[in-house]
């Protein structure tokens, strides 16, 4: 029965999906209206038949319908209630039905939020959304459907992966994903449909401004929540292993944080057209990308699902995209011409250009150590790893120079500034840094650290400072107090604000991330029962071993005291577990964690269970300082995202808030 | 006063000459094609097959105790025989799935001087030899303590089989369950290799 | 020395301190150290067998921890980490190397991520470099004394 109800809908949707490709072209160019419209309700209609498959999939799935062949290999009668939800989105087929959910989600919010106002290219845009959802939903109905039978129902299902079924995180990890991955299909959509219409003004950028901050704030969330999962369950003490999906995620972040930069420039000065959509249709691209290479089964990884024979219906789609997108870009290249320029090095256009820069040969590094591999077999049949040494290698350097831009961008006006005037803001950001870099080199850190927190304290200083110069002069031309003027600062100019947030949250994650990469304390330690170690400044007694059985695994958990090592009294109880899945080779730890906060010296103490025999047990302890860091920062990214998101009130006759006035000031007296 | 660029209209602007747009476009498709092509050879293969390495190198000798019963096996004595080397556990369904080909192999060939050595993998002797009760395995098997000898063969899990010709040169390798065919055919070769002096 | 010069030397000067820094910092030489850091140099840099993309150092798998032990065995009897590192590829191939090496093909990774900054930095400049400083003359008394009337006017409440 589900799966009747699923297939029919599915099969349903699609049929709109290749009306809404066509229908609003047609009704352009015939000059029909009401033929837009019909799509507008294709829309909505093809996002009601998406969730109704879903719904049909979690009935299936809570009701432990075994002649599915996807509960049967993913969910099984022991399993948790929540975890029999989380299945949905655990494994290939039902998470493909989560991301046509999230796709007809954005089309149905793209049909209402333009249903009344909407630009000339929006039958364009919405066609071109809607041949997206035909692809995906094509496949989910067809190679990869989740809905396929079984002839004989096995009397219990396998369960999910132990990996995925070890911790609540599951749940939101992919959810977010997809959100920001598909999110980026709007901007895509509106910058294809300016091509093909020939307008390719800067109509385009503003009109999906918001959706792409949101695309981008949900990625970034996602992304942090893999590091997150990574961290707090997979057990290994780290959070990002340059793994081929991870890097795949990575890439269209880093592209569309670019895109987000270089689009303020074409709104200012007219210019990076080209460059522009280039990017958007690049950041497409590498959404495309990446499910080819995490559901094309072609890398291996912690994310790979099972062979699957899709890998040329994606490939397919991606060079559709491709050739396509940048095809139609060098079709329209002379109507893409400008004639402003840059004016000088020193001004905010040219470091947002230096960014892009930056962030493309990040990506650049990112992506051939991906693919290297694919190259590598197709030359010569051999295969090599590209791993972690080779991208911390690689990235370091150019990550450090865009944090550099990152301080000094803000602190630039537009068009061009004085380098006195330059000089003079830097000021406070260049002794900040020095006195940061003093004190580290005395206390007898190395080089590299001497560096990072060095360019940290200088970009931190730099962008408090431009946010507190902001309030001053709100302060100082309208009067009132501190948190009015805060307040009205940033009604001013949420775009500002809100990306100085996200660069303050930026630098606490670096901040974070370096400090946890340049300290080294970890062990491996094997204590007998009742007996007490000493190890990396801390004492551990293991009090314990104890083991229960739950329905869908075994765990064994230890029980272990730590202890200061120097003065002696008892820091935290910390239980580590293993669990054994049926059926899995390896038991799954699960680490045990004592957060660090700023009350303990930020420093994580981590310790996962490696193994138990009649003595005792081995473990691995970690001392991470910073990590928190990581998650506070993140968190601090998509705040700003927020606040630069949000809707400003219309805004005065004025042209420019106070600080603008006082630099132009500033220029004119020097 | 607006002392920004004033907002610019929505024009539609000449266009190139026809020619040139399509080699504009030509130019640009060539790299893209190139890419979506080397993707393409990835297509279809496995991402968890590894070339072998040992194949036509001499085998690693190691010795190693019985799983029961004491004593060890020693590659040492075995030399002017084929071996053939298998790493498995008791955790594995492969192991379990591929037991009945090794059982056939080994009935067909001890008479010709063929010995199959089990090796165990990342398991405890009790499991490993519960194990073999139940599947009823009657070849040598032996512990591998530290992996010492999984680690000198390139062992990425189990069940992996190596198959040793009389001169101490391993002849083929298999990564996953063996079947009868592949055995037999591997045995057969190695049988061939005449014994070096 | 001009405007443009002393900009372009400033900038250049950020910019080869930093990648300076950050090289001479991850080139570490691994001379020195105890033997348990000279295990985690060797073991960070090869790929645990049974894992999705951890490194032997960071594997908490059961064969992880034992080719952690076979290094240190190997390193402690005098071999190289080269020779270590070289006992694990003649068995499990160049796969196990978490960065491929620097011959023949392989060195293709490496040098792309350097021509692409190269490049990028290269295009940046072409593209910046205009007229610097602007060919404008300071206003004189009575054009400043319009532009702040018009600065103030713009400040009168709407």
């Amino acid at each position: 029965m589900p799966a009747l109800v699923g297939t029919v809908s599915l099969a349903l949707a699609l049929a709109l999906a290749l009306y809404g490709g066509i229908a609003p072209i047609v009704g352009v160019k015939t000059g029909r209206p009401r033929v837009i419209e019909s799509a507008r309700t294709a829309a909505f209609s093809l996002f009601a038949l998406v969730v109704v498959a879903n719904l049909a999939m979690l009935a299936a799935l809570l009701s432990d319908d075994f002649t599915l062949r996807y509960v049967a290999t993913n969910s099984s009668t022991s399993t948790p209630t929540f975890f029999k939800v989380l299945a949905l989105w655990s494994a290939d087929e039902g998470s493909l039905l989560l991301w046509n959910l999230v796709l007809g989600g954005y089309l149905a919010a793209v049909a209402f939020r333009f249903r009344r106002r909407r630009p000339e290219a929006f039958p364009w845009a919405f066609a071109v959304l809607f041949g997206v959802s035909a692809f995906y939903l094509l496949l989910v109905l067809g190679p990869t459907t989740p809905f396929e039978t079984l002839a004989t129902p096995p009397p219990d299902g396998r369960g999910p992966l132990p990996l995925l079924q070890n911790h609540p995180l599951m749940a939101a990890h992919p959810p977010f994903l997809y959100l920001g991955f598909i999110g980026f299909t709007v901007p895509f959509a509106f910058g294809i449909a300016a091509l093909a219409t020939g307008r390719v003004s800067d109509a385009w950028i503003r009109i999906t401004r918001r959706w792409t901050i949101a695309a981008w704030i949900f990625l970034t969330i996602g992304l942090v929540l893999g590091a997150l999962w990574s961290y707090g369950v997979l057990g290994w003490g780290g959070y990002w292993a340059w793994d081929p999906v991870e890097n795949v995620a990575l890439l269209p972040w880093l592209t569309g944080t670019a895109f987000l930069h270089s689009v303020m420039v074409q709104e200012r000065r007219g210019m990076l057209k080209v460059w522009n959509l280039s990017l958007i249709v690049g950041t497409f691209a590498l959404t495309v990308l990446g499910t080819f290479l995490t559901r094309g089964s072609i890398l291996s990884s912690v994310h790979t699902f099972a062979q699957s024979l899709v890998g040329p219906l994606y490939l397919a789609f991606l060079t559709v995209v491709l050739l396509g997108g940048f095809g139609l870009i060098a079709w329209r290249r002379e109507a893409l011409r400008v004639e402003t320029s840059f004016d000088t090095p020193l001004s905010r256009e040219s470091v947002f250009l230096g960014n892009n820069v930056l962030l493309l040969v990040l990506t650049l590094t990112v992506l051939v150590g991906t693919i290297y591999p694919l190259l590598a077999e197709a030359v010569s049949g051999g295969k090599v790893s590209v791993g972690a040494p080779f991208f911390n290698r690689n990235a370091a350097p150019v990550a450090l120079l865009l944090l550099f831009l990152m301080g000094i961008g803000p602190l630039l006006p537009w068009r061009a500034a004085s380098l006195s005037a330059v000089l003079r803001r830097l000021q406070g950001p260049a002794w900040a840094a020095a006195i940061a870099a003093a004190v580290l080199a005395l206390g007898g850190s190395g080089t590299a650290a001497v560096v990072v927190f060095g360019l940290a304290a200088f970009v931190a200083t730099a962008t408090l400072s431009e946010m507190a110069r902001g309030v001053r002069a709100q302060r100082r031309a309208l009067g009132g107090s501190w948190s009015s003027a805060t307040r009205g600062a940033i009604a001013r100019n949420h775009r500002l604000y809100g990306g100085l947030v996200v660069h303050l949250g930026l630098i606490v994650a670096v901040v974070g991330v370096s400090w946890v990469s340049l300290s080294d304390r970890s062990s491996e330690l094997a204590i007998g029962r009742g007996e007490r170690v000493s190890v990396e400044g801390y004492e551990l007694r293991l009090d314990g071993i104890s083991s229960r059985v739950e329905p869908h695994r075994r765990v064994i958990v230890a029980d272990v005291t730590v202890f200061d090592a120097g003065g002696g009294e008892e820091v935290v109880r910390l239980h580590p577990s293993l669990n054994l899945y049926p059926g899995s080779s390896e038991p799954i730890g699960t680490p045990s964690i004592r957060v660090g906060t700023p009350l303990n010296g930020l420093s994580d103490l981590y310790l996962s269970l490696v193994s138990v025999d009649a003595q005792g047990a081995a473990f691995r302890f970690f001392v991470n300082p910073g990590v928190g860091l990581l998650w506070l920062g993140g968190a601090v990214m998509a705040l700003g995202g927020v606040v630069a998101a949000w809707p400003t009130r219309s805004r005065p006759a004025r042209a420019l808030t106070p600080v603008e006035v006082e630099d132009r000031r500033e220029e004119v007296s020097v | 006063m607006r002392l920004d660029a004033p907002e610019r209209p929505e024009t539609r602007e000449a266009d190139a000459p026809r020619r040139s747009r399509w080699r504009t476009v030509v130019l640009v498709s060539v790299p893209l094609a190139a890419f979506a092509l080397l993707l393409a050879t990835s297509l279809g293969r496995d991402p968890r097959a590894l070339p072998s390495e040992l194949v036509g190198e001499p085998a690693p000798v190691f010795a190693l105790p019985n799983l029961e019963g004491g004593g060890t096996v020693d590659m040492a004595d075995l030399r002017g025989r084929v071996v053939v080397v298998n790493f498995w556990a008791s955790w594995c369904q492969e192991c379990r799935d591929e037991h009945p080909a090794l059982d056939a192999a080994w009935d067909r060939y001890r008479e010709r001087g063929v010995v199959v050595v089990g090796v165990l993998f990342e398991d405890t002797v009790e499991d490993g030899l519960a194990f073999a009760d139940e599947l009823a395995t009657d070849w040598p098997l032996v512990d591998d303590p530290g992996s010492r000898t999984a680690i000198a063969y390139g062992v990425f899990g189990v069940p992996e089989t190596f198959v040793i010709s009389p001169d101490g040169i391993v002849t083929a390798k298999r990564v996953g369950p063996v079947d009868y065919t592949w055995l037999t055919t591997e045995i057969e070769d190695a049988l061939r290799t005449p014994e070096a002096a | 020395m001009s405007g443009r010069v002393r900009l372009w030397l400033l900038l250049g000067a950020a910019v080869a301190v930093v990648v300076l820094a950050v090289t001479l910092a991850s080139g570490r030489g691994s001379d020195g150290g105890t033997l348990d850091d000279r295990v985690q140099d060797v073991a960070s840099g090869l790929r645990c067998p049974v894992c999705q993309n951890l490194s032997v150092a960071d594997s908490p798998s059961a064969l992880a921890r034992e080719m952690r032990s076979e290094i240190a065995s190997r390193l402690d009897a005098g071999d190289t980490p080269e020779e270590v590192r070289g006992f694990f590829v003649e068995r499990y191939g160049e796969w196990v190397l978490l960065a491929p090496t620097r011959e023949g093909l392989n060195l293709l990774p490496w040098l792309v991520p350097v021509a692409g900054l190269l490049l990028g930095v290269g295009v940046w400049a072409m593209l910046v470099r205009r007229r610097w400083p602007p060919e404008t003359e300071a206003p004189t008394s009575a054009e400043r004394r319009r532009i702040e009337a018009e600065l103030d006017a713009l400040e009168e409440p709407g």
